[in-house]
């Protein structure tokens, strides 16, 4: 079989805040192509660890590689989805202009969207199922609504790397569909996708790639190999039982 | 009008102007509070530029106050970094302290400098025409109209070249961060326009009534838009406008000019605070009878749909049903009636097929909260908008 590409490698990667180490001497090659989860309890370090890979947040040690180069150089290939928790949603904007954000980076410093980075924005929404909200204030969205624009703003980045943060919560089950089958048509399109996860009985059925971590990883690989009761346990420190379907 | 009164409107203008557009961006970020610690913590930096200068316009000033005031920031985000303190009280810690060293220097130096607190707390926008501005012995207008111009348009040029990312750095700094449009510095550069136009401001205003040109503009417009753009136009316009009134008023009452200025921002804040067509007090009282009324109408049709026999259609048994004397239920038959969801035949109350397709549609929504065919019912209905 030919050799796999790694589209994200974290090397001997700690984080610390005020000197209490979060994330501990990471070490994960995550190939090119997966959909993986990121789980671990409260506080394990799942969000520091996306931020900084996303160079939010500056390590103390160790590396990260974006197909072989720095972050800083890779970023057009890399989008984000923060938790919806993480901004104010009483912001004065509406739904097509939060997504229209997504072409920020592309455009770079002080140069304007114009008609093109409109007619992507337009385009994501539709493919969130949000074209006929597109003008609404987005404090008068409902939480999945939200988390769909969230969405639609990191598909008009039309990056080969996802990030998402936690992206089923708060939603309810028809948008938690929609947004796991678009996760779905990004892998099948040749894109990585990295998402923080809270829902451990729904691991096998969304995704082919885990990595279990908690202030240290505990393990990553095919979730048909090592999601299974001895890693959960480790991850979580109580007797762990799931019924992983194989 | 005398040269001295526009000169003195156009001054308070400029300053309302400058002081709004970076309101919006403190208000949109929760840092009101800020704004008072910076317009405080200059003092010490003008007081020891006046020391070296002599002069209450001169840059010198401008330049060390504004440092004073990106220094408060840090300041107060190392307190805060430690993790013993929460913000505001970092906050409360600082600038205190920089602002009575300020005093202490005043005071110490009170015989041969004429700076006293009165005016650096309030300002004395009335002797602002005075101090005037001469280029090759050629008079060009007040000195603080120059200065404060200078400012607004400096202030204007980077809010035009830095829209994007003001706005992407506001609403969400972990992506604008992820995208380079580096936070960092739209933050440290928000701050120092806000500490120069504090400065800039400080003459007409002093230093407590800049707080209120800052933030009042913005949290008036910010009841009346979902528009960002349109935010910061009617903040630009409020400060305009309550700084024009408020001369007059200073001029009717013979009175502060500064704090006419900032009554007038409150009473505009007042106004639209009780009557903003969305946000506004009354608004939203209205909103809720109206949606109490339509929770009522909704129950009441969902009952008429459950139920074919007569005997529970009737008008009398509906006034009795469902606790319908709490409700005006006059005004829920009258509403049905009126959009032809029932018809009355013999006070026997039926469900049109009008009515049977909105009570299905509007349940169906309230359930599952997505069907985008609903949207167009929101123009009518309170209890499908947020």
């Amino acid at each position: 079989m030919e050799e796999q590409k790694i589209a994200v490698q974290i090397d001997d990667l700690t984080v610390a805040y005020n000197y209490k180490p979060v994330l501990w001497d990471i070490d994960l090659a995550i190939p090119e192509g997966v959909l993986m989860a990121i789980v671990g309890p409260n506080g394990a370090g799942k969000s520091t660890l996306i931020k900084s890979i996303l160079d939010i947040i500056k390590p103390i040690a160790g590396s990260v590689e974006i197909y072989g180069k720095p972050y800083k150089k890779q970023r057009s290939l890399v989008a984000y989805v923060p938790q919806k928790g993480s901004v104010d949603w009483d912001f004065p904007t509406t739904a097509l202009d939060v997504v229209m954000m997504g072409t920020y980076g592309s455009l770079g410093w002080i140069k304007r969207p114009g008609q093109k980075e409109k007619k992507a924005a337009l385009e994501a929404l539709e493919k969130v199922g949000m074209l006929a909200f597109k003008n609404r204030q987005i404090s008068q969205l409902s939480g999945g609504q939200q988390q769909r624009i969230f969405l639609a703003r990191a598909l008009v980045q039309n990056a080969a790397i996802y990030f998402m943060d936690e992206p089923f919560q708060g939603v309810d089950a028809t948008t938690e569909k929609a947004i796991i089958n678009i996760l779905k048509e990004l892998r099948k399109a040749g894109k990585t996708v990295i998402v923080v996860h809270h829902d451990l009985q729904t691991v096998p059925e969304y995704f082919d790639w885990v990595t279990f971590l908690n202030v240290k990883k505990i393990a990553t690989g095919p979730v048909k190999d090592i999601f299974n009761d001895d890693n959960l346990t480790k991850t979580y420190g109580i007797n762990y039982k799931v019924s992983v379907q194989q | 009008m005398s040269s001295a009164q526009i000169e003195i409107q156009l001054i308070a203008s400029m300053v309302a102007i400058a002081c709004a557009i970076p309101g919006v961006f403190l208000v949109l970020r929760k840092m009101a509070l800020i704004t008072d610690a910076i317009s405080h913590s200059i003092l010490p930096g003008i007081v020891i530029g006046f020391f070296i200068t002599q002069d209450l316009s001169s840059p010198l000033l401008i330049i060390l106050a504004a440092i004073s005031g990106v220094i408060t920031v840090v300041l107060v985000e190392f307190i805060q970094k430690t993790g013993l303190v929460k913000e505001d009280t970092a906050i409360g810690l600082v600038f205190p302290a920089l602002f009575s060293i300020g005093v202490i220097l005043i005071a110490q130096n009170a015989n041969d400098v004429h700076l006293d607190i009165d005016a650096v707390l309030l300002g004395e926008l009335a002797f602002a025409p005075f101090d005037r501005l001469t280029i090759g012995g050629q008079d060009v207008g007040p000195k603080s109209l120059w200065i404060i111009g200078t400012i607004v348009l400096i202030t204007l040029g980077l809010l035009l070249a830095f829209f994007k990312e003001l706005k992407v750095s506001t609403f969400d700094a972990g992506l604008a961060s992820a995208m380079g449009l580096s936070p960092v510095i739209m933050h440290y550069g928000l701050m120092t326009i806000s500490s120069i136009t504090t400065v800039g401001a400080f003459d007409a205003v002093g230093a407590i009534l800049v707080i209120a040109l800052m933030i009042a503009p913005a949290a008036t417009a910010y009841l009346l838009t979902n528009d960002l753009k349109k935010m910061l136009l009617l903040s630009v316009i409020f400060g305009v406008s309550s700084a024009i009134m408020g001369y007059w008023l200073a001029h009717i009452l013979d009175t502060s000019i500064s704090g006419s200025m900032t009554t007038v921002l409150g009473l505009i804040f007042l106004l639209v605070y009780l009557f903003a067509p969305s946000k506004g007090l009354f608004s939203v009282l209205y909103r809720q009878k109206q949606q109490r009324i339509e929770v009522s109408l909704l129950t009441f049709l969902l009952h008429l749909g459950n139920h074919q026999e007569e005997e529970e259609r009737h008008v009398k048994h509906l006034n009795e049903h469902i606790n319908w004397q709490k409700v005006q239920s006059k005004s829920v038959l009258d509403l049905a009636l009126k959009n032809n969801m029932i018809t009355i035949h013999k006070d026997i109350v039926t469900l049109t097929k009008k009515g049977e397709t909105f009570t299905t549609e509007a349940i169906d929504y309230i359930v599952d909260n997505k069907n985008s065919e609903i949207e167009n019912m929101k123009d009518r209905f309170f209890l499908f908008r947020g």
